[in-house]
């Protein structure tokens, strides 16, 4: 997927200034005018469902393969029996039609790269950032900021405000960031052990670069180089009712603090606004949450008496601002120093309630454009 | 050590399990080195001829582990390699109770022998990946330091934690030998026969749905080479011994042609419990347990003490499934060619379309 490069994909209708940070409200109106039905674009033939579902990657989806910053994969040698592309310029669905062939022999004949923690980039461009791609722009007008905190090599902790029921503001801000980055880096989100429990949620998780929350996994992926994305509240950030919205919660034993200074890794705070209002949780039915040993039983407007569609998240607007990194390269001996890993800890929530705060002023309907 | 021996080397050295395919090919490429002198191949008495045109170098001796130690002490034996582990059950050995005789009480009765040996001094033991247990709270990443959060289920699983448990005891009691515990990942190759080289050897390979695990390979080629490594050259302590890299299950079911049938997870530990108390199919706990979870292991202290770096997970892959094309159900070529087919096939229409509209 190096052949067809960067170029014409501005011809499509998502035009978005990657790798510019937007900085005020603009790119909200200009998301939110388009109509839905632009959302989801079908292909010329109709008997091709595949390319359908691979179609919007096919832009973007080839050269992040080749910056991918793990060194642990490299590029999959797919060169060979790549089809010929160029024999009609311009003609972007040719172009797409023949990629998304290419992608599903490559997927057919296990012709990609793995990495050791089970991350499939190809998989991840192709498929999952799409998807999320249509719902953190389209649906939930998402403004991200101060991208130029992350930065563009080397390790970094961005550490983040958990809400919404459902864990989908760690996926939109995955897809965010390698979206509008200038080096297009993909979030190793670290999860909660019930997350690998579940059968096909546990594959996906790891399929798209995240792995379970431990210091070991923490700190190799931060060894390494990558960017890793913590949520520190856990299922009390998510699991907590509409009423204590954008109230961010105990940060539990700083785990993450200590594997930052570990490996002296600057720790990027990053707030999302967004997510408390997409499954607003009215209640939490507990006993019946011990029954089905979940930590919490949600209950929102919607679900569950609308049944699979309770699921739809209500389009409420998004706002992501990174932070500056707090450097801790000069604090790596105190690691296992209980009061440096709380007041860096602390640091670290105040900093991400306070630009809580400050992106709710700018936000004030929740459901606005 | 014996007298004009390289140092390092040792004189007299004997392998344990030289009946089944390692120890063979072990016990042989020993025998073939100079610097060694004698090497002894240990079995139980009810073994079986079989690789004998490997061992025509090798002595062997048909003991039970029982009388094994006055048999150490007789032959002044220098290094003892211990590779006589079975992985899987096998109902013509006594099934799972004869696999725990042997790999339980086998390595406690050698380890004992080895113990009261004066002139022992080098002790290398297989061991298995399979040390780090399963649990969904593991790290991605096992070094040897990781510890076993559960107690595994398969038969195999808790062998090797008692193997190692026994070997942790013969460090403190011999500080003097030199001991080398070889953690393997699960072995493949083009003549390696194993229960997972069976398993995907066959065209319609079960997996458990919704997981896809990451699995690691070690090159038989290259299991040899570190276990040859390991008695001519002195490198005490545990090691993962595995091909860098990591192939996930479906990924690896795809490349070798094969076809992936999920099967729901009870549905499949019930499968393998009944099909091993029929007496067919050599799959267990262990089996599906890797299927689950998944098994990476860090091989940087390997590399690192023996200046020795496996062939990678996908390159001993790629080996097997050279040497095992038989059961393949779609090729690389015949997707390629279909993606042409397909492409060429949409360009023409399109360009029909395309014609007429103008």
């Amino acid at each position: 997927m190096t052949g067809q490069g960067q170029d014409p994909q501005g011809i499509g209708r998502f035009d978005v200034p990657q790798g510019v940070p937007a900085p005020d409200a603009e790119p909200a109106r200009r998301n939110g005018h388009r109509p839905a039905a632009q959302v989801a674009p079908t292909p010329t033939p109709a008997d091709e469902v595949d390319t359908a579902a691979t179609d919007e990657p096919t832009g973007t989806g080839g050269e992040p393969a080749t910056d991918d910053p793990t060194g642990a994969g490299g590029e999959p040698a797919t060169g060979g029996t790549r089809p010929a592309v160029s024999d009609r310029p311009g003609d972007q669905w040719d172009r797409r039609v023949a990629n998304g062939l290419a992608f599903l022999r490559r997927r057919l004949s296990g012709d990609y790269e793995v990495d050791e923690f089970g991350f499939d980039p190809d998989l991840t461009d192709a498929v999952f950032h799409p998807l999320l791609r249509l719902l953190y722009r389209d649906w939930f007008r998402t403004e991200v900021t101060g991208v130029e905190h992350v930065p563009v090599d080397g390790p970094a902790l961005v550490v983040g405000n958990h809400s919404g029921t459902v864990a989908l503001d760690a996926l939109i801000l995955s897809a965010a960031l390698h979206d509008k980055h200038p080096a297009h880096r993909y979030l190793r989100l670290l999860g909660a052990d019930l997350v690998f429990r579940m059968p096909v949620v546990s594959e996906i998780a790891r399929k798209t670069g995240g792995t379970v929350a431990c210091n070991p996994d923490a700190e190799r992926l931060l060894g390494g180089g990558e960017l890793v994305g913590v949520f520190p509240e856990g299922f009390k950030g998510i699991g907590k009712l509409y009423a204590d919205r954008y109230k961010l919660q105990r940060f539990g034993r700083g785990g993450f603090v200590s594997a930052a200074l570990r490996t002296g890794t600057p720790i990027v705070p990053v707030a999302i606004v967004g997510g408390e209002e997409i499954y607003p949780m009215l209640a939490d039915l507990k006993p019946l949450a011990r029954l089905l040993k979940l930590p919490y039983f949600p209950v929102t407007p919607t679900f569950p008496w609308l049944g699979p569609l309770g699921m739809v998240p209500l389009p409420s607007k998004w706002l992501i601002e990174f932070c500056p990194p707090i450097p801790t390269a000069h604090l790596t001996d105190s690691a296992d120093d209980p009061l440096v890993v709380f007041n860096l800890a602390d640091q670290v929530r105040e900093t991400i309630q306070q630009t809580l705060h400050t992106l709710l002023e700018r936000r004030p309907d929740p459901f606005g454009p | 050590m014996t007298p004009g021996s390289t140092p390092g080397a040792p004189g007299v050295v004997v392998v344990t399990g030289v009946s089944r395919y390692l120890g063979a090919h072990v016990a042989a490429r020993l025998a073939a080195d100079p610097r060694i002198e004698r090497v002894i191949g240990v079995d139980a008495p009810e073994a079986g001829a079989e690789f004998s045109d490997l061992l025509d170098r090798v002595e062997r001796i048909h003991v039970d582990a029982g009388s094994l130690g006055g048999v150490l002490a007789d032959l002044d034996v220098d290094a003892v390699v211990h590779l006589a582990l079975v992985s899987a059950p096998d109902p013509q050995l006594g099934g799972r109770s004869g696999m725990k005789d042997q790999n339980v009480i086998g390595t406690m009765q050698l380890l004992a022998a080895c113990q009261r040996a004066p002139r022992l001094r080098k002790l290398v033991v297989r061991s298995s990946t399979a040390a780090y247990g399963v649990s969904f709270r593991d790290p991605a990443v096992f070094t040897e330091e990781t510890e076993p959060r559960e107690v595994p289920r398969g038969g195999f699983g808790r062998d090797i934690l008692d193997v190692e448990g026994y070997v942790r005891g013969f460090r403190r009691r011999r500080p003097d030998v030199t001991a080398t515990v070889l953690r393997f990942a699960p072995f493949i190759g083009s003549t390696a026969d194993t229960t997972l080289t069976r398993y995907f050897a066959q065209p319609f390979v079960p997996t458990v749905f919704g997981r896809d695990p990451r699995l690691q390979f070690l090159h038989f080629d290259d299991a040899l080479e570190v276990l040859h490594r390991s008695i001519v050259e002195d490198h005490p302590g545990t090691y993962n011994v595995a091909g860098p890299g990591v192939l996930s299950l479906s990924q690896a079911i795809r490349r070798a042609g094969r076809v992936a049938v999920p099967v729901l997870e009870p549905g499949l530990s019930g499968a393998a419990a009944l099909a091993r108390s029929m007496g067919f199919g050599r799959y267990g706990l262990d089996q599906v347990d890797l299927f689950v979870h998944g098994r990476v292991v860090d091989t940087t202290r390997l590399e690192q003490e023996y200046g020795f770096t496996p062939r990678s997970t996908a390159a001993a892959f790629d080996d097997f499934i050279r040497a095992h094309h038989g059961g393949v159900v779609v090729t690389r070529g015949q997707l390629a060619a279909a993606e042409q087919l397909v492409l060429d096939g949409i360009r023409q229409v399109r360009d029909a379309v395309r014609e007429r509209s103008s």
